[in-house]
C-alpha cells in the first residue's frame, strides 16, 4: 500500500502522503495508533467466540449447539415464565377472590381488565370484534342488551359453559330450545307476515293496524319473549322492545326470516380451555365493556 | 484521507515540522507529565475537588417528599420509573425535561468554546479530572518526571515494583469507588451502602460497579490523552465551532522567537539584535498532559488545560521577563500580531455568543415556566373504537372511553371527573353514577388508575355524528385541574 521508496511529502500540511492519487489529489497519512488496530484484533477473536458459545454452524443433522445450549425458543419461554412470575400475585388473588370483590377493588380490576382484554383478543375478538362490537349474529357485548343475562355471574356462566354447546351445564346444551322455525310449527306465510309487522311495531311505531300480529304473537311467542316482549334471559329469548341494534336485524324482511326459519346461536363452553383467572378476567373485561346489566 | 487536522495553519512557519512518518499505524510516545504550579494549577485542583466532592456525596443529600416516598435529593428509580431531582420528580412520559437539560447543556458547551475554546477539556472534563488524579497519584507514588522516567529505562527493582504496586493499588481503590459512587444514584445510597458491605447488594450494582472500575482504571490510567485524541468527538465538533475571537492557549511568537538560550538572547540584545523571550527550555512541553509543544501553534491535541501557561510564566518571572509569553488569546491577535498591529482585548459579545446566550435563556425559559406549573395530575383519554358509539335499548346513545388519571403526588388524592361540551350528556364510571355531574376517582399516591367511563344521552336528543367534547380532572382541595379534548359520536 504504501510507497516506501518515494515517500511524498504533501505540501501544504507536512505530512506523508500515502501514494495514492486521484487526479493530483493526494491521500494523507494520518497514521492510525496502533493499539486501535489490537481492538481490531481483540474484536475478530471475540467474534469467533461466538461460534463456540452460541449456536452457529448448520450441519447436515442440524446445527451446532454451542456451549451455552442457547436457543431463541428457549429464551422466549424463560421470558413467559418471569412474565408469569410477576403476574403470579395478581393472579393468585383473581382465583381467590368473588367477582364482586374484583371489579371493587380498583387496582385488581384494572389488572383483570388488562388481563382479560388480551385474551379475548386472542379467543374472543374472531367472533364478537376487537371491541366487543359484535357482528349479524354475533351478540354485541358493548351494549346493554344481553340474551343470556348481563351480571357478573350470568356473563361467567355464559363463557364458562356455552351457549348450544354440548355442554350440560350451559344454555340450552342440546340446542333444542333455540327460535323455532314457525313455518315449520303452524303458521303460514300471512301470519307470519302479520305477526312480523307486529314485531317490528314495537321498535318502529306505525299508525297501521297490527293487531292480526298482535294476537298470532299472544298465542304463540309470548311464552319465551314474555307478554311485554321483553324477552327472558333464562331462555335466550331477545328483549323485542329494544332500540339498540338487534342481533340478526329488525328490518322486516330479517324479522319474516328469523321467525319463519327460526334461529339458535352458538358459543363453545370456554371452561375447557382457559383457567380459572382467565375466564374471571374476561368476565370482569367483557362487564367493563358496557357496564354489564 | 482528509487534510490533517493536528497541523495548525495559523503559525505554522515558527514550528519546524514533526518528523513524518510512512507507516500506516503509529505507536504510543508514553507521556510523563511534570507537576507545575501556578494559577491554572490551582484552577484546575479547585474544580478537581469540587467536582469530587459533588459526585460523590450527592447521593448522600436527602429531600424530605413526604412518608412513603424516597427521601434522596437525587435519584433515578429505574424499577418504578421515576427520577428524582430535588424537588422535581419526573415521569418517562416527560423525558423532554431531559431532553431540555441535554440541549442547554450543548449550548453551555458551544458558548464556553465561543468564549474560550476547550474550557470543557482542560477543566472540567471527566477524563481530564480524573486523568489528573491518577497523574498525581503516579508521582506520588513513582516520583517526578525525570523519576518516571528513569525508573522506565531499567529493570524492576523491589522499590519500583512496590511503588508500581501501590501506584495499581490506590487507581483500582479509587476506580472502584467511582463506580460505587455511580450506583448509589440509583437506589437509596445509605441503604445500598450497607447492603454492598454486607454482599447483599442487587447483583447489578456490583456489575455495574466493576464496569465503572474497568473504564475509570483503563480510561484514567492507561489511554489517557488517547481519549481525547482518537476517541472522544468532541474535539472535532469544537473545532468546526470555533472562531478567530475564541480565546485559546496561544504561544506569542512575535515575542518568543528567535528562540535561544539566556546568554545568547543577553549577548543578542546587546548587540541590539532582535532575541525572543523564549529561553527554548521545554517546560511548556514537559508539563503538558497530552504531549503537545504549544509553540507549533493551536495544535488538535491541546486540551487548553492552561498549564503550559503556569509553565511559561515561572520561567519568566525566574529570568526576569515579563509573564504571558503563553497565555489566553485570539486567533484574531496572533495574525494582528503577525502584521505587527497591536493586540485587541477579546470581544465577548459578538453575534455568535448573543445567539448562544439567548438559545440557552429561551430553553431555560421554558423548561423553568413549564416545570413550575407542571401539573401533578394527569389524564389519558382513549376512545372507544370498536364499537364507535352504542345505541341503547331505551334509544338513548352511550360512548365508552378507557381513561388514566395519573397522581403525581405524594400522598393519595379524590380527584373528580366531570364533562364539558355536552349539557345533557351523563357521565358515570362503571359501578359509579354521577354526583353533581362529576364522578370521584381515587388514586394512590405516585400512581396511576385506568377507568372505565361512559357517556350517554338521553334518546329525545342525539347529538350530531361527532360532538368535542372535554374531560375534566379536578382535585377539589387544590383546584388544580387538567383537560383533555376528545368527542362523542353518534351515528
Ligand atoms: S477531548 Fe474529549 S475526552 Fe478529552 S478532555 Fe476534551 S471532551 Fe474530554
Ligand atoms: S499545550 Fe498547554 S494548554 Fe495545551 S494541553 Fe498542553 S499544557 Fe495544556
Amino acid at each position: 500500500m504504501v510507497d516506501h521508496t518515494h515517500q511524498d511529502i504533501d505540501a501544504a500540511t507536512g505530512t506523508a502522503t500515502t501514494g495514492h492519487e486521484w487526479d493530483g489529489i493526494k491521500e494523507l497519512n494520518t497514521p492510525l495508533p496502533r493499539w486501535w488496530l489490537w481492538v481490531f484484533y481483540a474484536c475478530i477473536v471475540w467474534a469467533f467466540g461466538y461460534w463456540v458459545v452460541y449456536p452457529a454452524i448448520p450441519l447436515p443433522g442440524g446445527h451446532t449447539k454451542g456451549l451455552l445450549n442457547w436457543a431463541s425458543r428457549d429464551a422466549v419461554m424463560q421470558e413467559v415464565e418471569s412474565l408469569k412470575a410477576t403476574r403470579a400475585p395478581f393472579v393468585g388473588k383473581i382465583e381467590q377472590a368473588s367477582l364482586q370483590d374484583i371489579s371493587a377493588d380498583p387496582k385488581l380490576a384494572e389488572f383483570a381488565r388488562a388481563y382479560g382484554k388480551s385474551a379475548f383478543g386472542n379467543n374472543c375478538a374472531p367472533c364478537h370484534g376487537s371491541g366487543g362490537q359484535g357482528a349479524v349474529g354475533y351478540p354485541n357485548l358493548a351494549g346493554d342488551r344481553w340474551l343470556w343475562g348481563g351480571s357478573l355471574d350470568q356473563i361467567a356462566a355464559t363463557i364458562t359453559h356455552g351457549v348450544r354447546s354440548g355442554d350440560a351445564e350451559g344454555h340450552d346444551p342440546a340446542g333444542a330450545a333455540g327460535m323455532p322455525a314457525w313455518s315449520q310449527m303452524g303458521l303460514n306465510a300471512q301470519q307470519i307476515d302479520q305477526v312480523a309487522d307486529y314485531v317490528v311495531s314495537l321498535i318502529a311505531p306505525t299508525k297501521a293496524d297490527v293487531s292480526a300480529g298482535q294476537k298470532i304473537f299472544a298465542e304463540n311467542c309470548v311464552a319465551c319473549h314474555g307478554e311485554d316482549a321483553k324477552g327472558n334471559t333464562d331462555l335466550g329469548a331477545p328483549n323485542l322492545t329494544s332500540k339498540s341494534k338487534w342481533l340478526y336485524g329488525s328490518d322486516k324482511a330479517t324479522v319474516v326470516q328469523t321467525i319463519a326459519n327460526g334461529r339458535a346461536g352458538h358459543m363453545p363452553a370456554w371452561g375447557a380451555k382457559l383457567d380459572t383467572a382467565t375466564i374471571k378476567s374476561l368476565t370482569i373485561y367483557v362487564h367493563s365493556l358496557g357496564g354489564g346489566q | 484521507m482528509t487534510v490533517s487536522a493536528q497541523k495548525a495553519p495559523i503559525i505554522r512557519k515558527a514550528a519546524p515540522e514533526p518528523e513524518p512518518s510512512d507507516s500506516l499505524y503509529e505507536g504510543r510516545k508514553q507521556i510523563y507529565p511534570q507537576s507545575v504550579s501556578g494559577r491554572f494549577r490551582n484552577i484546575k485542583w479547585g474544580l478537581l475537588i469540587g467536582g469530587m466532592l459533588l459526585y460523590y456525596f450527592l447521593p448522600f443529600v436527602r429531600w424530605d417528599r413526604g412518608p412513603d416516598q424516597p427521601s434522596q435529593a437525587v435519584l433515578v428509580d429505574l424499577a418504578n420509573g421515576r427520577f428524582y431531582f430535588f424537588g422535581v420528580e419526573i415521569w418517562p412520559q416527560e423525558v423532554y425535561y431531559i431532553t431540555g437539560l441535554l440541549i442547554l447543556a450543548a449550548f453551555t458547551l458551544f458558548l464556553m468554546n465561543a468564549l474560550a475554546g476547550r474550557v470543557w477539556c482542560g477543566y472540567l472534563c471527566p477524563q481530564t479530572v480524573w486523568t489528573d488524579l491518577f497523574l498525581l497519584i503516579e508521582r506520588w507514588t513513582q516520583g517526578e518526571r525525570r523519576e518516571r522516567l528513569k525508573k522506565a529505562g531499567q529493570p524492576w527493582t523491589l522499590q519500583t515494583v512496590v511503588e508500581t504496586a501501590l501506584k495499581h493499588v490506590l487507581w483500582l481503590a479509587i476506580a472502584w469507588w467511582t463506580g460505587g459512587a455511580w450506583v448509589l444514584y440509583f437506589a437509596d445510597a445509605p441503604t445500598l451502602v450497607k447492603q454492598l458491605a454486607t454482599f447483599q447488594a442487587p447483583m447489578e450494582a456490583y456489575v455495574w460497579i466493576g464496569i465503572l472500575t474497568f473504564t475509570t482504571y483503563t480510561l484514567a490510567g492507561f489511554a489517557r490523552e488517547q481519549v481525547c485524541l482518537y476517541m472522544c468527538p468532541w474535539p472535532r465538533i469544537q473545532a468546526a465551532l470555533t472562531d478567530e475571537w475564541a480565546l485559546n492557549v496561544t504561544y506569542r511568537v512575535d515575542r518568543g522567537e528567535p528562540r535561544g538560550s539566556v546568554k545568547k538572547a543577553k549577548v543578542l540584545r546587546a548587540e541590539g539584535k532582535p532575541a525572543g523571550d523564549c529561553v527554548d527550555c521545554n517546560q511548556c512541553v514537559v508539563v503538558c498532559p497530552t504531549g503537545v509543544d504549544i509553540r507549533n501553534g493551536l495544535d488538535m491535541g491541546c486540551i487548553q488545560c492552561g498549564l503550559c501557561i503556569d509553565a511559561c510564566d515561572n520561567v519568566m518571572s525566574r529570568i526576569g521577563r515579563p509573564t504571558g509569553l503563553i497565555g489566553y488569546d485570539t486567533d484574531n491577535n496572533v495574525e494582528r500580531r503577525a502584521q505587527g498591529l497591536a493586540a485587541l482585548p477579546p470581544k465577548i459579545l459578538r453575534a455568535r455568543t448573543l445567539i448562544y446566550i439567548a438559545l440557552i435563556a429561551g430553553v431555560a425559559a421554558i423548561m423553568g415556566v413549564s416545570l413550575a406549573t407542571r401539573n401533578t395530575l394527569g389524564i389519558d383519554v382513549m376512545h372507544d373504537r370498536n364499537p364507535i358509539y352504542v345505541a341503547l335499548s331505551d334509544g338513548s346513545l352511550r360512548n365508552g372511553y378507557t381513561i388514566r388519571a395519573l397522581n403525581k403526588h405524594g400522598s393519595a388524592r379524590d380527584f373528580k371527573l366531570t364533562l364539558e361540551g355536552l349539557p345533557r350528556g351523563q357521565i358515570e364510571i362503571l359501578g359509579q353514577k354521577a354526583e353533581g355531574g362529576a364522578v370521584s376517582v381515587h388514586v394512590e399516591a405516585d400512581q396511576t388508575l385506568e377507568l372505565r367511563v361512559m357517556v350517554t344521552t338521553p334518546p329525545d336528543a342525539p347529538p350530531p355524528a361527532s360532538t368535542p367534547i372535554k374531560l375534566v380532572l379536578t382535585d377539589p382541595k387544590t383546584g388544580e385541574q387538567t383537560t383533555r379534548a376528545d368527542f362523542f359520536k353518534g351515528p
